[in-house]
């Protein structure tokens, strides 16, 4: 086995949780049950993750492999990387029914001849998406597997999820395999980002609950049932104003878990020009605010 | 009348109001509880709003206001203005030693959105003392509860010959010594 596949395992199962370990071996599927019962996963990961290398040495892991426990870990633990929305158009009517091979042949084929050296994996889950793990080369440089990007693409949606890798150059030659290799026309980028890949779903999809007036029994009853750790001799005067803005949020907004949003960007368009760019960063609670040619953004953590 | 007056209600025996006033509602609450930790021998309602003016429509169910503490947050510029703004329905003769100002969040110099200078501008123009007091540590919250207990005690007339006027002058003139 190449020594570059198994200290890229060994780095793998490290970022994995000690506990979460077996279960993700198991998942993955190439060490068989024999072999996982020989592991000791009680002792430090150093330890698990050497053990574990040596059983992949014993049954030949290549990288493909060792690409599959990636995304498997990616897949579990998506909130360690910042993802983007991307939506794809066709023009015309033309409803294609999509055929996953041809789909996975097609964005092989374009990466390759444009990169010989890349490393691509699929993954598909129940929920129609696919995983694709892209590592980028150079004609000239073996795929680096520390740099990968991350396409979760659900076929049945124009919405593609990308996790680009540190090498930016690469991200209009990916988009453009996805668009060839799904039939659409163009790619554009959504101003949406964040590390919680399931509250951009949400978003994308508009799967965050809005309520229709329908008739719902149950808040009203909850609502009479009176908190029994409130003091009495506590008084909040503003209760009626509290319960009418938390009326009007439960109306628009639903009852149902909300996507969790993390930046909020403003920008705002001022009338003067600069001649030059006046960056102030002013970090106060979070805010950035920079100032730039005309322009005034700032980004707010939330 | 949309204005706090002092002494348009009749005092209940035995009992004394507090009305904290402040736009951060948790620390609000905190500092209710641990006020009312607080041995006492007398009946309290503490009164928690975000700004002044109350609700009108609570008006006949509210005791007599004793004493106003008005929360600010040195990291929240809002909290001042918001302060400010309801000072303006506060009606004057509850400055004469019924009204305070508690300052929270003075132990993190680099997140000071207010300038020092502006908070004793207020207690100086409204002739009210100011108590810096950094209301997150559990154990200044309990000393501060304590404090205006106190106070509230004092201004509700329940300490025989200290009304609450001679004691705020005499919480000014330590101050300024």
């Amino acid at each position: 086995m190449d020594e570059t596949v198994a200290e890229y395992i060994r780095r793998t199962v490290l970022k994995i949780p000690r506990d979460e370990i077996k279960s993700m071996l198991q998942t993955w599927g190439f060490l068989s049950e024999t072999q996982l019962q020989t592991l000791n996963f009680h002792q430090t990961k150093d330890n698990i993750s050497q053990d574990v290398v040596q059983l992949c040495e014993d049954n030949s892991a290549d990288i493909k492999q060792a690409a599959v426990l990636d995304i498997i870990y990616n897949h579990i633990y998506p909130n360690k990387r910042i993802w983007s929305v991307y939506q794809m158009n066709k023009t015309g009517e033309e409803t294609d029914f999509f055929d996953l091979t041809d789909f996975k042949k097609k964005f092989k084929r374009r990466l390759q001849s444009a990169l010989k050296n890349v490393t691509i994996n699929f993954r598909e889950y129940e929920d129609n998406a696919i995983w694709i793990r892209i590592a980028w080369g150079t004609p000239y440089k073996k795929p680096n597997q520390y740099k990968t990007s991350y396409v979760v693409y659900h076929s049945q949606t124009p919405y593609v999820f990308i996790s680009a890798s540190v090498l930016r150059s690469t991200l209009p030659l990916l988009c453009q395999a996805l668009v060839v290799a799904s039939n659409y026309h163009d790619i554009r980028e959504m101003e949406l980002r964040s590390h919680c890949l399931n509250s951009l779903k949400d978003i994308a999809f508009k799967r965050y609950s809005q309520t229709f007036q329908t008739y719902y029994p149950r808040p009203l009853q909850e609502r009479n049932v009176a908190p029994e750790n409130v003091d009495l001799r506590i008084i909040q005067e503003n209760r009626s104003e509290k319960e009418r803005i938390q009326r009007v949020n439960r109306e628009v907004f639903g009852d149902g878990p909300q996507p969790k949003l993390e930046f909020a960007q403003y920008k705002v368009w001022l009338m003067h020009h600069f001649h030059h760019y006046l960056h102030v960063y002013h970090r106060k609670r979070g805010i950035i605010l920079k100032l730039e040619r005309g322009k005034v953004s700032f980004q707010e953590a939330l | 009348m949309a204005v706090v007056r002092p002494f348009d209600k009749l005092p209940a025996l035995n009992s004394a109001a507090v009305l904290l006033v402040g736009s951060d509602e948790s620390l609000q609450q905190k500092l209710a509880e641990a006020i009312l930790k607080e041995k006492k021998n007398f009946k309290i309602s503490i009164h928690l709003a975000t700004s002044l003016p109350l609700p009108s429509e609570r008006d006949h169910l509210r005791p007599r206001i004793d004493l106003i503490a008005f929360m600010i947050d040195i990291k929240s510029k809002y909290s001042l203005k918001n302060v400010e703004a309801s000072l303006a329905h506060v009606d004057a003769s509850f400055f004469l030693g019924k009204v305070c100002f508690l300052v929270t969040g003075v132990g993190r110099v680099n997140y000071c959105s207010v300038e020092m200078n502006a908070i004793w501008k207020l207690g100086e123009v409204y002739c009210s003392p100011v108590l810096y007091c950094e209301l997150e540590l559990e154990g200044i919250r309990v000393a501060t509860a304590q404090r205006l207990l106190r106070m509230l005690q004092i201004c509700a007339g329940h300490i025989p010959g200290v009304s609450a006027l001679s004691f705020g002058l005499l919480m000014r003139n330590s101050a300024d010594e």
